[in-house]
């Protein structure tokens, strides 16, 4: 599989503060990234590492084979950090010019991507004039002026309301459709899960997790049951060498697995033991409750 | 380079402000012909400004750039808002992102500094050389064409001194702060000459003052009153005799190079060095 972005031993410092610590993890083409963390742990500073705009401190990073200048890779690379920053007197359609003119690309593409964000009707209106919404969509645009190798986009959907939230997951998971390796970086959660087959976990700027979604955990998931004779039911459950830990919560039984099980083979077994549900599901962590374990476990 | 000139002359054609100051500029440098026409005529005194002899080649070169530099504070504003608004308005960061390298970055805003320093310069050669052949009692060719060294020592001003904005701009990332501190800078270099002149000798103040960035600047062209005849007759009949050094010196342009080339560079170094 061919590397977008090899990243090796990457540390960057602001006085006494270590905001990435020897960090690394490799881009490949054609996945979707997520890089998740909680506010601080370092996403954005390494965002801004391997696009030119902060100083590593140590270690080093290298865009595709490694043999073109970063600025010249950075050209097959769209981009958006934070919030989306446009010349505030120029109209949409004289800012992607601009960024034309400096990635090297010709006008045609304008008018195809505004109609992917659903900017055509405003294209000739100033960026001043724009809402939040509206400005994080033509930031999208620009990205992808050039037919982007890969989108790397921070924090897309911080402070735009639910709209706004959902017409940008809309537009990322189209673009996704389409094979673009994408990395995104969030601390949301169900962001991330909604859009990304694979994510690196950074807490205070060191990794904890680098692979698949489903990976994360070597987990075999969990059983939720009820049943009248809750008693009854931990007692065998805890006989079935299978389950490992076991909690009740309000009325409900949590049984977590040790070794695959499924559903049908548990409900038999229970009614052969005299036990009948009445609510059986099973299922695997959400990434959010993966996610804290991981950030809690070290 | 054309690329990175394009880039940068895209940015100010669409910025409102910045495009009536370079017009206000430019009719203010036209406005040098307007002197033509002082005129009083009070009774038996006739007093005609263009008829005084400043109009006469090759003085005119001398007269023109040196008060056409005055106006150089107009474009001075452009510059340095032209670099601090890409701080306020982050579009820096943008610009780095979508692929310009932080060096192009610089050059780019260096290459419009030099292109506006020859619009100037040609501006106010064609300017003076209408105005010279209506008003010049002197229109010989070879008599034309001397003396343009001035308009040398003009171009090489203007980029000394647009590249400090620049400088300033980058330092400081607001526009009215950049601005101040020139005027800080300007106080500074006049506060140094007078420690100079009290505590050393001439010698040694002369010195030191013609390598002061401002000072340096202002001395590629000096002031050309009293090189007027009229002047002069006037201060030779009151028993003075000036005896003043108008030339262009080629070691005073080889310092406003060395501060231009200083100021380009640590501008450059001071955007590498800085994280966004």
């Amino acid at each position: 599989m061919d590397s977008i972005l090899t990243i090796t031993n990457l540390t960057k410092k602001f006085g006494y503060l270590t905001a990435v610590n020897d960090l690394s993890f490799t881009i490949n083409k054609g996945n979707v990234y997520g890089i998740l963390g909680p506010n601080g742990s370092g996403k954005s500073t390494t965002l801004g590492i391997v696009l030119n705009v902060v100083n590593k401190t140590s270690g080093d990073f290298k865009w595709f084979d490694g043999k073109t200048t970063t600025h010249d890779a950075l050209k097959k690379v769209g981009a958006i950090i934070e919030r989306p920053n446009f010349y505030p007197y120029m109209t949409a359609v004289q800012n992607l010019k601009l960024v034309c003119k400096i990635k090297e690309v010709d006008f045609s593409k304008i008018e195809e991507k505004l109609e992917i964000v659903g900017l055509l009707e405003r294209k000739d209106s100033k960026f001043s004039t724009y809402s939040l919404g509206m400005k994080q969509r033509l930031a999208i645009a620009s990205a992808l002026l050039n037919d982007p190798e890969i989108l790397i986009l921070d924090e897309p959907t911080n402070g735009l309301d639910p709209q706004g939230i959902h017409q940008i997951r809309e537009i990322i998971k189209q673009i996704a459709s389409q094979g673009t390796t994408i990395l995104l970086a969030s601390h949301l959660l169900d962001e991330v899960e909604k859009v990304c087959s694979h994510v690196v976990v950074l807490r205070k700027g060191v990794k904890l997790y680098s692979g698949r979604v489903d990976e994360m955990i070597s987990s075999n998931g969990f059983f939720e049951l009820k049943c009248n004779n809750n008693e009854e039911l931990v007692k065998i459950l805890e006989s079935i060498p299978v389950f490992g830990n076991i909690k009740v919560k309000n009325q409900l039984v949590t049984a977590f697995l040790n070794e695959p099980l499924k559903s049908d083979t548990l409900n038999k077994l229970l009614f052969e033991k005299g036990i009948v549900l009445t609510h059986l599901v099973q299922r695997k962590e959400s990434l959010e409750e993966q996610f804290l374990t991981l950030t809690n476990n070290k | 380079m054309y690329r990175l000139l394009n880039i940068e002359l895209y940015k100010l054609k669409h910025s409102r402000s910045s495009k009536m100051l370079i017009i206000t500029y430019f009719v203010l440098l036209t406005s040098i012909a307007l002197i033509a026409s002082i005129k009083f005529d009070i009774g038996p005194v006739k007093f005609h400004l263009a008829e005084m002899g400043i109009f006469n080649f090759p003085y005119i070169w001398h007269f023109n750039s040196y008060f056409a530099a005055i106006f150089k504070l107009f474009l001075a504003i452009v510059i340095v808002s032209m670099m601090s608004n890409e701080y306020s308005n982050k579009t820096l960061k943008q610009n780095l992102i979508d692929g310009l390298s932080k060096k192009e970055f610089i050059l780019s805003k260096f290459y419009t500094v030099i292109v506006l320093s020859v619009v100037s310069t040609l501006f106010l050669f064609v300017v003076s050389l209408i105005l010279g052949l209506i008003f010049s009692s002197y229109t010989e060719l070879n008599i034309i064409f001397s003396d343009l060294e001035y308009l040398l020592a003009f171009f090489v001003k203007l980029v000394g001194f647009f590249s400090f904005c620049l400088f300033l701009g980058v330092l400081v990332k607001r526009s009215a702060f950049a601005l101040g501190f020139l005027f800080v800078w300007q106080f500074l270099e006049g506060v140094i000459f007078g420690v100079l002149k009290w505590y050393t000798n001439a010698e040694t103040k002369a010195f030191v003052m013609q390598l002061l960035p401002l000072n340096a600047m202002s001395n590629l062209i000096k002031q050309p009153f009293s090189r007027l005849s009229a002047v002069q007759t006037v201060a030779n009949q009151v028993g003075e005799n000036f005896n003043f050094d108008y030339a262009v010196h080629w070691y005073e342009i080889l310092i406003v190079i060395g501060w231009t080339a200083l100021f380009i560079f640590l501008s450059y170094l001071l955007l590498k060095k800085r994280d966004l």
